[in-house]
């Protein structure tokens, strides 16, 4: 981050004293000891105590605090639950906090037209539970489910371990309620599908609150599927594994979920919830199938016979609803488990095209034997997704830079295979230097662009996502003042 | 009309180039099957991107498919048809309702008008598909964003912002899409004879039912009868139509599901009839007699749908409809020469939220800024719209006089 604009520090008073006006006393923290909790959010290497925080109640008072801070010049990151793994809602010292864990009502549900209208504070999995006696549920999944909100999920297009049969965040909403950083207030969407002209639903969706933020949401709900299954099985490779995954999905067969984990993060997990998974495997496969009993007793079958014959072995089919909770327990207490056999762990997220992962995987061994550092790898093998978490001691000094050195080659690999830098968790202030590794700089030019139509002072969450801050004249963008476009003899119809 | 034809990006970013240069607006366009949607405005020049065609990569157990955006969608539905996949949104053929020939889309046009067809409600629409591009800016530039990886969050998805934008943003030369499995059959249910009501209670509950319909549509008395596949079935009476899809052992216990729903006459077409059924009705066969009417979009809470074709026929006792999407989508036809085809009215029936596009009309019918209905303030749109475009040349005026 740049240094601290002293401008803002100098003014700091005076707009906190706008702010509390605003929201009340309850509303605005200044305090120093009150504003230690909001230094970091889920990516805790990284702390900054912000210059403020304010905890808006309504849309009304989002708009207003925007306000003030657009016509103060002070910059805002906004803030849901903080389980952010890219540093997106990392604090400015000389930035404004505003936090929407306020905004926590479910405003309304909607059977009939199978949706729910929240706001950006409820946790993801609130807004399940809400609907679960009727039947119907919220899909996207996202392993910090129970901490993370909604608003989150919007702005860091959030995905889960069932988003290759359901989709991201973006293909569950209908709607989005946005105030821009002038405190304007913009309704998208509804009830009913697909945009009038420009996917502004669609854009504000994994923009990282650069371009909005967003105070309500109206999201599809989901019948839940009357049944699901889980079976696992061990590879004695990874390249064997692979093949079981390209086989399935090539039988046309898309499954609710498909993880794959390598050899540490078997016995991590493993030595962690004794879920019986086979300690010689190279690979464990796990393959979830949902819907009606008579497709998922069939698929089972279909997908139990290609595994075999690539090779899969120990094959273990859930037969109750606690087999398969005890199939998925060590895959979803992974993180934990490596948390457990290491001080700190750093958790990558680059997806790639599937063929590719023997030979990532083989390079990623030998990235851990140059670095001195050891990786286990989770993996969304249905969708590409790759969750390498490299094991590091912050207390060791220099293996903390050793862990980010080896995950900036990981995501560097990612690239140079076809892939990309982030699948679910967001660019934030973690992988944005390694933009330009993906994008040249006419494109990074264009998405800035895009930024400067919403915000061109980049008062919103600056410092995220690029590497680089262009103002926005620099990039020629067209600005009005005073009503005076800049070429008045141009004909506008 | 002056046309330019680029055959490569390079050519590509040239002609804009020198568009810019000499602030020339482009019409841009891929076979032009959809040239007559949006508002009427004449550019001087073409820029067909119709040669920039070729599938360039198809990995089908990667589920991802790169192609030049002039590549007919034909070409694409035949490689990823011999795969045993498919496009899920199901794009429709608008073709016969333009009066051009049938099939003669682009992958492109298809894209940047984000059409999507009747499994859109339960399998996403052509921008839930799109992946990422590779485009030409109104500066000239060529860009990318996205990526060809089915999972990606990495900077902001302007591929969503490129759907739907009737190419304003930017001359895209290279689509990357989700391709999935094509369902292995298919069983359609056919209610004979149910009122609006009536068919609108049927389908709200086959959608929160666990049958997991992948279509539900209503055509109306002596609507359904210009169906091919459903003539000698329905006559002049009306038809609800609720497709089941997947494996014939889950459609066989899905049926029974929709068979405790459904009251009332009903038959049902076989994979085959139902197949032929659902392109006959992503083409409008049913609107298609109305040769002079004025053809509406409307996309509403799908519940309410029944409601709202009511207050519709209430003000435009003359028009006619369809119902997809369960309900959400309504597809309505207006005769008539009013100067804005009654959208205001229209409009003014959609209380309970929603959008109504001006499809297809005469030119006179298009030339206000009643043919979209922006959701967004039209400043911000305009602001969006030059940060790729500053000087406005890609089709200039096609969606609001402002952008």
């Amino acid at each position: 981050m740049p240094p601290p604009d002293q401008a803002a520090l100098a003014a700091a008073p005076r707009f906190a004293a706008a702010l509390r006006e605003a929201l009340g006393p309850a509303g605005v923290i200044t305090d120093p000891v009150a504003l230690r909790p909001y230094e970091s959010d889920g990516l805790t290497a990284y702390r900054q105590v912000p210059l403020a925080v304010a905890l808006p109640r309504s849309t009304a008072e989002v708009a207003a605090a925007l306000r003030i801070a657009h016509e103060s010049g002070i910059k805002v990151v906004p803030r849901g639950s903080g389980t952010s793994l890219s540093g997106g809602a990392l604090p400015l010292a000389d930035g404004l906090l505003l936090g929407l864990g306020k905004l926590n009502r479910i405003l309304e549900i909607d059977l009939p037209n199978r949706c729910a209208v929240v706001q950006p504070g409820v946790t993801n999995l609130a807004i399940s539970h809400a609907v679960a006696a009727d039947g119907y549920y919220y899909a996207p999944d996202p392993s910090s489910q129970i901490a993370c909100s909604i608003g989150g999920n919007v702005a860091e297009n959030s995905g889960g371990v069932h988003c290759l049969k359901y989709g991201l965040t973006t293909n569950n909403l209908l709607g989005l309620e946005i105030v821009l950083i002038t405190g304007e207030v913009l309704r998208i969407g509804g009830r009913h599908l697909d945009a009038g002209l420009y996917d502004i639903l669609g854009l504000m969706t994994g923009s990282e609150g650069l371009l909005g933020v967003v105070t309500e949401v109206t999201v599809r709900l989901l019948k839940k599927p009357e049944t699901a299954r889980a079976m696992m099985a061990g590879f004695a490779s990874s390249e064997a594994a692979g093949a079981a995954v390209a086989a399935i999905i090539g039988a046309g067969i898309i499954p609710a979920g498909m993880e794959m984990m390598d050899r540490p993060a078997i016995h991590a997990a493993e030595d962690f919830v004794h879920a019986g998974y086979p300690l010689e495997a190279e690979a464990l496969l796990i393959v979830e199938l949902d819907g009606p009993k008579v497709e998922v007793d069939d698929l089972i079958a279909r997908v139990g016979a290609i595994v075999a014959s690539h090779g899969g072995s120990g094959l273990r089919v859930s037969e109750s609803e606690a087999e398969r909770l005890t199939i998925w327990a060590g895959r979803k207490a992974a993180f934990p488990a490596v948390g457990r056999i290491s001080p700190d762990y750093y958790c990558m997220d680059g997806t790639i095209p599937r063929g590719r992962l023997p030979e990532v995987l083989r390079r990623m061994t030998q990235l851990s034997a140059q670095y001195g550092l050891r990786v286990a790898n989770v993996f969304h093998a249905g969708d590409g997704n790759l969750h390498p978490l490299i094991l590091y001691d912050a207390n060791k000094p220099g293996e903390l830079e050793a862990a980010e050195a080896f995950g900036s080659d990981i995501l560097r690999l990612c690239v140079e295979v076809g892939g990309v830098l982030t699948g679910e968790h967001g660019v934030g202030v973690e992988k944005r230097d390694l933009m330009p590794t993906m994008f040249g700089e006419v494109d990074l030019n264009q998405q800035q662009r895009v930024k400067c139509a919403f915000d061109a002072d980049l008062l919103l969450n600056p410092g995220k996502v690029f590497p680089t801050l262009r103002r926005c004249a620099e990039l020629g963008a067209m600005h009005v003042r005073g009503g005076q476009l800049p070429h008045p003899d141009l004909p506008r119809f | 009309m002056q046309v330019l034809n680029p055959t490569t990006e390079a050519e590509l970013g040239e002609m804009v180039a020198a568009a810019h240069a000499a602030d020339a607006p482009l019409e841009i366009a891929g076979q032009g099957s959809k040239a007559d949607w949006g508002r009427a405005v004449a550019l001087p020049t073409r820029l067909c991107l119709a040669g920039l065609a070729g599938i360039r990569d198809y990995a089908p157990a990667e589920l991802v498919l790169t192609a030049g955006a002039g590549t007919s969608l034909r070409d694409i539905r035949r490689a990823v048809a011999s795969e045993g996949q498919h496009l899920a949104f199901e794009p429709p053929d608008l073709g016969p309702l333009f009066g051009k020939a049938p099939d003669d889309s682009t992958i492109g046009g298809v894209i940047a008008t984000n059409l999507s067809g009747s499994r859109r409600p339960f399998a996403g629409a052509a921008r839930d598909f799109f992946l990422g591009f590779r485009a030409v800016n109104g500066r000239g530039e060529l860009f990318k964003a996205g990526g060809k990886v089915v999972k990606n969050v990495t900077g902001y998805d302007l591929p969503k912002l490129l759907a739907g934008s009737f190419g304003t943003l930017g001359a895209m030369a290279e689509v990357t899409l989700k391709i999935v499995p094509a369902p292995e059959t298919s069983l359609s249910l056919v209610l004979i004879g149910q009122d609006l009501v009536a068919a609108q209670a049927a389908m709200t509950a086959a959608l929160g039912s666990n049958a997991d319909p992948t279509g539900a549509v209503y055509l109306p008395d002596g609507m359904a009868g210009h169906h091919p596949s459903l003539a000698g079935h329905v006559g002049a009476g009306s038809a609800t139509v609720l497709r089941l899809e997947g494996s014939a052992a889950s459609i066989a216990y899905r049926r029974g599901e929709l068979e405790r729903i459904c009251a009332g006459p009903s038959m049902y077409l076989d994979h085959h009839e139902s197949t032929a059924f659902w392109i006959e009705c992503g083409a409008l066969q049913a609107l298609l007699p109305m040769r002079d009417a004025a053809i509406w979009l409307l996309s509403v809470p799908p519940a309410g749908g029944a409601d709202v074709v009511l207050a519709l026929r209430r003000l435009l006792p003359d028009c006619r409809y369809m119902m997809d999407w369960g309900g959400g989508r309504i597809w309505l036809a207006v005769p008539g020469t009013a100067p804005d085809a009654h959208g205001s009215a229209i409009r003014g029936v959609l209380v309970d939220g929603g959008h109504a596009t001006l499809i297809r009309a005469g030119q006179q019918q298009r030339g206000g800024d009643h043919v979209f209905q922006p959701e967004a303030p039209i400043d911000l749109l305009r602001r969006l719209r030059r940060s790729f475009d500053p000087k406005c040349l890609f089709n200039r005026g096609r969606l609001h006089s402002e952008l």
